[in-house]
């Protein structure tokens, strides 16, 4: 198809990949369009035939009229069948298609690596997944059938026109297209136009923001008048822009009207004459009126449906960008399932960075024994969360191995390895739903009573039971109306259902107040014994009953040992406690 | 959308002059029919072509006078939209700017965005498209039923009949449609939701390895939404089938009638063509108005939601009042005394503080420590008048809150809030906040005394260096530090940390606080943390729990009285065994 560039011809035949489970129903469309249009154009040759039959008082063939009066019914009731019938065709195939585009898609999300998903805006899939997925089959499957249409409407009326009469059918040809060029030029002029109204919407928009975000803080420093002027400024540039924009396409509608009416005219007076000439009948130039009427529409549409297919095209590769792109390496076809899990974990060498050009991990050594804990502390950015991605698997070594109970994990099932470990993170995730379903995430055929003591365990149960419906509340999408604190709660209680081998807690109690945090902290320790633990933890107070702390810094462990070596060591881990007793 | 017309005062004119040429353009248009029956009747019956041309002519020049009219109407319907949408931004941002922290709270920044942005987009070209069409639309489709009448009354009569059944069909299709297609929405809000929360939840997911059950999940979702796509699709396909069917089964009434007609030499040949285009025009103008109403329910429902907003009474005084000097202060009184305070937000069943009192001398350090959602933050809020007390009194050096003008209440008191916001510009200018005229001097004393002066100094261009949106190009400690040195550049007499050094280590936090104590006038400071650290040295030290003060003092007394305290001192510092504590409680 001409305009359409390499990659966009790419494109073109994965969605034919789509479409081909609906290949007899686009069959079944097109030829209901055709018929359609057959019938369309049909319609005013019978009323310029009826007409021809009601000449004068004392010249109208009754009998002919009824005749054709009787096939304009049967027409008039197939034409709308097959319209309706080709809607309906077209609704089954854009809606089956994008059905099945947004299926691919979500499945392909939850295979792709985290390195992926961190790398990407999150609204940006989402858009990818839902606005795209929409424009691709509005836009492909919509313009596709009105291109058809179109371009059959037009072939079928100047097939029509020509053969009731050349003469004037040749003045419609020539006269049609000035509206396309008309409307090109309208659109060319006012794009620029457009851009500059978008680009003054987003700048405002970016003060919106700003100001709706934080209007606490702008009301705090008296700043209400100063933001106005801003807003103002920005706003009578805005209506001054939108103003031309809005004006000069709105040109568009009555000028192509226009050209419409330049065709009727050219026809009216074009046929007139030929009628004189005894070239044509009344009729016959009533059939072509309203010809000259339909024939500039499919043109107008047409102009707009190459735009469209474009654009479809595009969100169409957006989206096949994101089912394109590599999955997780799937686990190795002899890989094992963890079972009975002991807990001795061992990083050996490893070697792990996010940008190639940044290496953070390097050489890393460490071993946990089964049931030990292994508290990870140092500043901000030292690689403590990486960590922890590396030993669940979201992201793979660059070099050196990790094992868990003498296994490479890169052996292992990841789903097994995964399970094997509780993992509490600071960012407290729930899913919209249920407090039981949130609680019951890892075992979803936990009984009431398993539930309540996981929550029990965890110091939530107090909290849950004074909410409007108790364990059956829904909530939000992330929690909604619970505080940080108590949804930091029920991450904890979903692990305690589990209790799984081994557990990470990266910052698990940070939103919980120290009192709280205390008797949680017992819960823990019991939840701990006899599990092989990786804990990271600001609070100083949390680590020191660690078996093991290491202290992190630029991806290197600079020290390790627990906390009373570590203090007499006088290293970076006893300044970094003995700033919490700041004497001032 | 009665509440929203005062913003169209001042175009009067042009939203009267933008329908009036539309409707110009359309009786040009509806001549058009007549001009082309003439031209049968009298130029091809009597084989004149100069009468043919002169009609001709006619035609063109309706073509021209109706652009004419047309593009003058568009230009009115684009400023009147467009000037009443700019003042319509205006006025919700003025509004939005005065309301109170409470109002604000129910109302939600997502929200503020939306109304100021799309949905006042949407309002703007409701009401272009109104002034364009709303008239144009039922003028043709009734002028074409006129028109018909001057033609031949008995003919006419099919219009009568038609019109009624198609305006049946087209917006009986569209009232049934438009509640459905909220459903459709829903559905797809919620297949969005449930991709949005797998990307969100990606790693607690995949922990507890849901990855299929989640793609089961979405495909049920998915497939509920196609369903009802395809269902509110196989009605809403009806109305071009339908209407189509009615105009042409007109038609033929129209031509059979017609036939009578001109047999009895009612009308002729021409008029009966002219009578058959008249019925074109009215469908193509009926599913006009059928889209055009659809836009306006939408930007109608849009117009509430702005009107809601615009109708909020102004809760922020500092904003209508004008600039007024701050009262005299009270010989001896406190800085600030709070005396039974009790606060209860909007919604809320139960008071978020309860019979709070104390008070704070001029240049006292007031700690302020307790668990999430004790009431630290509420407390603090009610001292610049964020918030008002729903219960007692808050009094500043000798004068209720209430009292003070909001403004000069304001500039008395310097807040750090909890979350560290910079705006764009340059670090300067987000300095001057502080206080507009402040000269360079002031503002790197006050950086100095943040602990920021190191970082701004390296920072290419000092204090012109840019700020980007949310101050994203500083860290979560460099925001609070340059937020801490904002308030400072007041020299309020009143400072607030509201949790504000969470992100500083212990020796700059310990540091920010001697520069701060040192500072010339010796600003009242109320210290609010979840350290103890931080707060050990406070002259008075307050320790809320569950809303209600558990104790007041200084770290020595909280220490040998204070349960609450105790507790929290030693889930902080366990192995310290406090001094002179007689009955400690076992951590």
């Amino acid at each position: 198809m001409k305009g359409f560039d390499q990659t966009q011809r790419g494109t073109l035949r994965r969605v034919l990949g789509y479409i081909r489970p609906y290949a007899w129903l686009v069959a079944l469309s097109l030829l209901l369009a055709a018929l359609t249009v057959a019938l369309t154009l049909y319609f005013p040759i019978l009323t310029g035939d009826a007409i021809d039959c009601i000449l004068a008082p004392g010249q109208v063939d009754f009998a002919s009229v009824a005749k054709i009066a009787a096939r304009m019914a049967v027409v008039v009731a197939l034409t709308s069948l097959a319209q309706w019938l080709l809607s309906l065709c077209n609704n089954h195939i854009a809606y089956g298609t994008v059905r099945g585009l947004r299926d691919a898609a979500f499945a392909h999300i939850e295979r792709l690596p985290l390195k992926y998903l961190d790398a990407h805006a999150h609204g940006e899939l989402v858009s990818r997944v839902i606005a795209d997925a929409d424009q691709f089959s509005e836009g492909l499957l919509m313009g596709f059938t009105q291109l058809f249409t179109g371009v059959i409407t037009i072939l079928g009326t100047l097939a029509f026109m020509f053969s009731l009469n050349w003469q004037i059918a040749l003045v419609v040809v020539l006269v049609t297209p000035v509206s396309l060029f008309v409307a090109a030029f309208i659109a060319k002029r006012t794009y620029a136009m457009f851009k500059l109204q978008s680009e003054t919407r987003g700048e405002q928009t970016a003060l919106i923001e700003e100001m709706a975000g934080n209007q606490k803080v702008v009301q705090a420093f008296g700043q209400e008048r100063n933001l106005l002027g801003r807003f103002d400024e920005i706003n009578e540039r805005l209506s001054k822009a939108s103003l031309r924009a809005i004006f000069f396409s709105s040109i568009t509608n009555p000028a192509t009207r226009f050209v419409n009416g330049l065709v009727y005219a050219a026809v009216g007076v074009a046929g007139a004459f030929s009628a004189i000439a005894g070239g044509i009948t009344v009729g016959g130039l009533s059939c072509f009126l309203s010809y000259a009427n339909q024939y500039t529409k499919p043109f107008n549409e047409i102009s707009g449906v190459v735009t469209e297919l474009q654009n479809a095209l595009a969100c169409a590769a957006r989206v096949f960008e994101l089912i394109d792109a590599p999955a997780e390496t799937p686990d190795a076809p002899d890989a094992q399932t963890l079972s009975d899990v002991r807990g001795d974990v061992t990083l050996s060498h490893v070697d792990f960075s996010y940008d190639p050009a940044r290496p953070l991990i390097e050489n890393l050594s460490v071993a946990a024994k089964h049931g030990q804990r292994v508290a990870i502390v140092g500043p901000t950015g030292c690689g403590k969360t990486t960590l922890i991605n590396l030993l669940m698997r979201f992201y793979d070594v660059d070099g050196g191995t990790i094992q868990v109970d003498g296994h490479d994990v890169r052996k292992l099932t990841r789903k097994s390895l995964r399970t094997s470990y509780g993992m509490v993170l600071q960012d407290t995730w729930l899913k919209a739903g249920t407090i039981r379903e949130n609680i019951a995430m890892g075992r979803p055929d936990a009984t009431q009573e398993e539930i309540v003591a996981a929550a029990k365990a965890s110091h939530a149960d107090a909290f849950i039971r004074r909410l409007p419906e108790g364990y059956d509340t829904y909530i939000t999408e992330d929690g909604g109306m619970l505080s940080q604190g108590q949804k930091q709660l029920l991450c904890i209680a979903r692990v305690m259902l589990c209790l799984p081998p081994m557990l990470i807690l990266d910052e698990a109690t940070s939103s919980i107040d120290t009192r709280t945090e205390l008797k949680i902290q017992e819960a823990f320790a019991r939840m701990m014994q006899g599990r092989t633990s990786f804990i990271v933890a600001h609070r100083l107070s949390t680590i020191r009953e660690a078996d093991v702390i290491l202290v992190m810094k630029d991806g290197h462990i600079i020290e390790q040992g627990n906390h009373e070596t570590l203090l007499a060591q006088g290293g970076f881990y006893a300044e970094l406690y003995n700033s919490q007793f700041d004497p001032s | 959308m009665k509440r929203l017309l005062c913003y169209m005062k001042g175009y009067g004119k042009e939203s009267v002059l933008g329908p009036l040429f539309k409707l110009l353009e359309a009786s040009f248009e509806l001549l058009v029919p007549l001009v082309m029956a003439a031209i049968i009747d009298t130029g091809v019956a009597n084989g004149d072509r100069g009468y043919i041309l002169r009609m001709g002519g006619v035609l063109l020049l309706l073509g021209f006078v109706g652009l004419a009219a047309s593009i003058t109407a568009q230009y009115f319907s684009a400023k009147a939209a467009v000037g009443f949408a700019g003042r319509l931004r205006h006025a919700l941002f003025e509004k939005v700017e005065s309301l109170s922290f409470s109002q604000l709270d129910a109302l939600g920044a997502s929200t503020v965005i939306t109304r100021m942005t799309s949905d006042i987009n949407q309002v703007q070209t409701g009401v272009n498209l109104a002034l364009r069409l709303l008239l144009r639309s039922p003028f043709i489709v009734f002028g074409a039923m006129v028109m018909a009448f001057t033609v031949d009354a008995k003919s006419a009569l099919v219009f009568v009949g038609v019109i009624p059944l198609l305006a049946l069909v087209v917006f009986g299709v569209m009232l049934w449609t438009i509640p459905q297609y909220r459903r459709v929405q829903a559905g797809l809000d919620g297949v969005l939701g449930k991709t949005r929360e797998t990307l969100s939840g990606a790693r607690v997911l995949r922990a507890f390895a849901r990855e299929d059950a989640e793609i089961a999940a979405f495909e049920e979702k998915n497939a509920a939404l196609t369903r009802m796509q395809r269902f509110v699709g196989r009605v809403s396909a009806l109305m071009n089938p339908l209407t189509y069917a009615l105009i042409n089964l007109a038609v033929l009434v129209l031509l059979n009638t017609g036939a009578l007609q001109v047999d009895a030499g009612h009308i002729t040949q021409g008029e009966l063509v002219a009578l058959v285009n008249y019925m074109s025009q009215i469908l193509v103008e009926l599913i006009k108005l059928a889209n055009l109403i659809i836009t306006i329910t939408r930007a109608l429902a849009s117009a509430n939601r702005v009107a809601a907003v615009l109708d909020l009474p102004s809760g922020n005084a500092a904003m209508e009042e004008a600039q007024s000097a701050a009262p005299k202060p009270v010989p001896g009184a406190p800085a600030v005394a709070f005396e039974g305070v009790g606060l209860a937000y909007d919604n809320a069943g139960a008071e978020s503080l309860s019979d709070i009192s104390f008070r704070a001398e001029p240049g006292e350090t007031i700690g302020v420590i307790g668990g999430t959602g004790a009431g630290k933050s509420s407390l603090v809020n009610l001292i610049p008048g964020f918030y008002a007390a729903t219960r007692g009194h808050v009094r500043i050096f000798g004068t209720d809150v209430q009292d003070w003008p909001a403004a000069a209440l304001r500039a008395a008191v310097g807040v750090v809030p909890q979350k560290a916001v910079l705006f764009k510009g340059t670090i300067g200018e987000n300095l001057r906040w502080g206080c507009s005229d402040a000269p360079d001097g002031a503002l790197w004393d006050a950086l100095a005394r943040a602990q920021a002066k190191d970082f701004v100094e390296q920072k290419e261009g000092g204090l012109e260096a840019p700020v980007e949106q949310n101050g994203r190009n500083f860290s979560g400690g460099q925001r609070q530090r340059l937020t801490i040195a904002r308030a400072l550049v007041r020299k309020p007499a009143i400072l607030i940390l509201d949790d504000s050094a969470s992100a500083l280590d212990y020796a700059t936090d310990a540091k920010l606080r001697h520069a701060i104590r040192a500072m010339e006038g010796g600003p009242t400071v109320f210290l609010v943390s979840q350290r103890a650290a931080s707060i050990r040295h406070a002259d008075k030290i307050i320790v809320l729990d569950d809303g209600r003060i558990a104790g007041i003092g200084t770290h020595a007394q909280l220490l040998a009285g204070c349960p609450v305290y105790q507790e929290i001192y030693d889930s902080q510092f366990p192995r310290e065994k406090h001094a002179g504590a007689p009955a400690g409680k076992e951590a």
